[in-house]
């Protein structure tokens, strides 16, 4: 796709337009020219030739390196972009195919569609070639080799980026064998095309030069029989001409094998204030349910995708704890997420998609609003995880180890989880996340603690039970951990707290033990 | 240690000072005390009487109904300063814990918690005196709360009783706890000071309880307090 690189080059750069600057890749002899501007075109710098050529032609040439794979990654992002005409996209070889079966007429027929594509493509800057046909094939071939690929429109554009659009019988294996009105148009189109429009490879089209067969039209004049014999295997001329002519399907690739259910708003004019992704999921919602009831099916996660008019999108998704597909609760959980979508210079559609669905049989929709206990728990999480984030919205879950800071571990409440077993010791009803360390009197080597100072306030014990000693996980920590002694101690007050002793003097893993502040007890 | 030389080498308590410290305690339950409640659920205020207190805990969980799942919300700051909630001390089962930000994040996760019926009851731990706990939102917690028959405990650590909208406002403090039979020397069963300083439709007081098979009893014997614990305990 040259013209591609050089329109993008020209615009992330503030070079006079009229700069001969041609883009250029490593080649095995030096560098070759990848894609030249219009001022180098015309003092004979071609795509494919070597720089050093050019140069021997102009001296003044401007060379710069090109970046193939910031074009291809371009190409991806419009691809992206292009959804908002098709569900269906493929990028093939530089381009964009798009299957418009059924599309089009959403917006007002395929002359219309074509129309609407250029022109948006045009204000990114980027002129597009775009053809559309019954087969993908010759969409290939139309797009890139006639002299006006558009049906009727008789605009002669200077080569520049390319697109087709496959369309219609050829993703229909059903009708193997299309109308005769439309095999004869499509003959018709094709037949001044020169015969490297079939896609052949470079030795096939050179030997069919030589035997004067120069357009598909002189191709198509010779009996098949006659063909076959003589191009077989990998460069099967005849195949090449049932595809283009939609005798054999061609089936894309790119097809998902069962889209997702999605709702697409289009708005009169862009919208750069922020209600209007809420506004559009007004009409998102409804739509995209009834999808969801038709197949049986229920959200788990919904992503809206509001389409720029600079040809980026903005994406916001929200997940559910079970599959949903009730209107109000999922226009609650989208709302603000909706208004926080950046529109910057203005939004001209809005999609609304369900990425991950799950089976939900019809349910009986009660006449009243009755509250279902896991159905109501599952909305307040989903609620609270999309304002407050998964991290912040868990469960506990009960791990095995002794330790007591790892004996729970707080897990996504989006998540499943087991009910908790309660061991058989007690435990304190509030843990410190972090044991703060305290000074502790207390008898050595390993009795009663008497007095602590925790948070600088002065503990004097009054009552103490201990110890319960756990000793570290060797399995899991290092060789240094120390052993634990925990005391649940009461203090002059009543406050009842857990402390412990971390190693034993003597036990030959660092110095004198330290303590402390682990739990509260209520 | 130097600290630790000091003491008896090997020592526990010495036996001498037991029987002076048996006076002091509580020596048992004493009648039935009835909680009092609200005729519905709605919005209880329980201030910590010292962030450092974790007492509160107990005598909130002794008077909840486990059989349903509960939120249990925590300001950030409370986490940090009072710990937070270990699952294998509560009685409970189902339990949804949010980790707020701030008090703000906290009172609206709260007023979520409160529209869900499925849940037993919402509780809330905010630090100090935020601003967004006025009096609006206190009084919105407590519509929310009678509205969905859904009781909410706002607990305030290291706040201050300021207007609320709140019907119960109890002021929470560890006891002594009981004798513990099998140990003299170690705690027994939790006893609290419990102060009901504001409610709706039932008198103010304080009581001494401790809670024992799913009922509440007074404690009996217990030592009072001088004024000047009186007055720290409302710090």
């Amino acid at each position: 796709m040259p013209a591609l690189a050089i329109e993008r080059w020209a615009k992330s750069t503030d070079c006079a337009p009229d700069a001969p600057v041609v883009l250029t890749v490593e080649g095995t002899h030096g560098p070759v020219i990848h894609a030249v501007t219009k001022a180098a075109a015309i003092r004979g710098a071609r795509a494919g030739a070597r720089l050093t050529d050019a140069r021997a032609l102009d001296p003044a040439l401007l060379a710069v390196a090109a970046d193939p794979e910031g074009d291809s990654a371009l190409v991806r992002r419009l691809a992206k972009w292009a959804s908002r005409w098709s569900p269906l996209v493929e990028v093939d070889d530089g381009g964009l195919r798009l299957d418009v079966s059924g599309v089009a007429h959403l917006f007002g027929g395929e002359e219309a569609l074509v129309r609407d594509i250029e022109r948006r493509f045009a204000a990114l800057g980027l002129t597009a070639r775009v053809a559309i046909a019954p087969t993908a094939a010759a969409a290939w071939g139309l797009a890139r080799y006639s002299p006006s690929p558009l049906r009727g429109g008789g605009s002669t554009r200077a080569q520049r980026e390319r697109r087709e659009g496959a369309a219609d019988s050829s993703t229909r294996p059903l009708s193997p064998t299309p109308p005769p009105q439309r095999g004869e148009g499509l003959v018709a189109a094709l037949s001044p095309l020169h015969v490297s429009a079939l896609r052949l490879d470079a030795d096939t089209v050179r030997t069919l030069e030589r035997l004067g067969l120069k357009t598909i039209g002189a191709l198509l004049g010779v009996p098949r029989l006659a063909l076959a014999r003589r191009f077989r295997g990998a460069e099967d001329v005849v195949d090449a001409l049932d595809r283009a002519l939609g005798r054999k399907p061609e089936p894309l690739t790119a097809a998902p094998a069962d889209p997702p259910p999605r709702a697409l708003v289009r708005l009169e004019e862009p919208a750069t204030h922020p209600e209007a992704g809420a506004q559009a999921l007004e009409r998102l919602i409804p739509d995209l349910v009834r999808q969801l009831q038709e197949r049986h099916l229920g959200a788990r996660r919904l992503s809206l995708t509001g389409y720029r008019v600079d040809g980026s999108t903005a994406v916001a998704s929200v997940a559910t704890t079970i599959a949903s597909r009730e209107p109000k609760h999922l226009s609650r959980l989208l709302a603000d997420k909706a208004r926080a979508l950046d529109p910057e210079f203005g939004v001209d559609a809005f999609a609304l998609t369900a990425d991950w669905t799950e089976d939900l049989s019809a349910t009986q929709d009660s006449l009243v609003d009755e509250p279902s206990g896991t159905r109501e728990l599952a909305r307040l999480i989903d609620r609270l995880t999309v304002k407050l984030g998964p991290a912040r919205v868990r469960r506990p879950q009960a791990q095995e180890s002794h330790l007591p800071e790892c004996a729970i571990e707080w897990i996504p409440a989006l998540s499943k989880t087991e009910a908790v077993e309660l061991p058989p010791v007690r435990r304190p009803h509030r843990l410190l996340d972090r044991p703060e360390a305290i000074d502790v009197i207390y008898a050595t080597p390993e009795g009663m603690p008497r007095r602590f100072v925790w948070r600088r306030a002065v503990h004097d014990i009054a009552r103490a039970e201990g110890p319960e000693r756990i000793a570290p996980e060797w399995w899991r920590q290092p060789s240094s951990a120390r052993l634990r002694d925990y005391y649940r101690v009461e203090d002059g007050e009543g406050r009842r707290y857990w402390i412990y002793r971390e190693g034993v003097i003597g036990d030959g893993r660092g110095g004198a033990p330290s303590w402390f502040m682990h739990g509260l007890f209520g | 240690m130097a600290r630790g030389l000091s003491l008896v080498a090997g020592g526990a308590f010495p036996a001498r000072s037991e029987p002076a410290e048996y006076d002091r305690l509580p020596k048992g339950l004493g009648e039935r005390w009835h909680l009092p409640e609200p005729s519905s659920p709605t919005l209880s205020e329980l201030f910590a009487a010292h962030p450092r207190d974790g007492g509160w805990t107990g005598f909130l969980l002794a008077q909840l109904d486990a059989s349903k799942p509960l939120l249990w919300v925590q300001e950030r700051m409370a986490i940090l300063e009072s710990g937070r909630i270990h699952p294998p001390g509560l009685p409970m089962g189902d339990l949804l814990h949010v980790e707020a930000r701030d008090a703000k994040d906290a009172l609206w996760a709260m007023e979520e918690g409160l529209r869900c019926s499925a849940l037993s009851c919402v509780i809330g731990e905010i630090w100090g005196d935020p601003k967004a706990l006025d009096f609006t939102a206190t009084r919105r917690l407590a519509v929310a709360s009678e509205r969905s028959g859904v009781a909410a405990f706002l607990i305030r650590l290291g706040g201050h009783a300021n207007l609320s909208g709140s019907r119960m406002r109890w002021r929470i403090a560890s006891a002594p706890s009981l004798i513990n039979d099998l140990d003299p020397r170690a705690s027994g069963a939790p006893a609290w000071d419990a102060e009901l300083f504001r409610a709706r439709g039932s008198p103010p007081g304080r009581w001494s309880v401790a809670h024992d098979s799913d009922r509440f009893h007074l404690v009996a014997g217990a030592r009072d307090r001088t004024m000047g614990e009186e007055h720290r305990l409302r710090a």
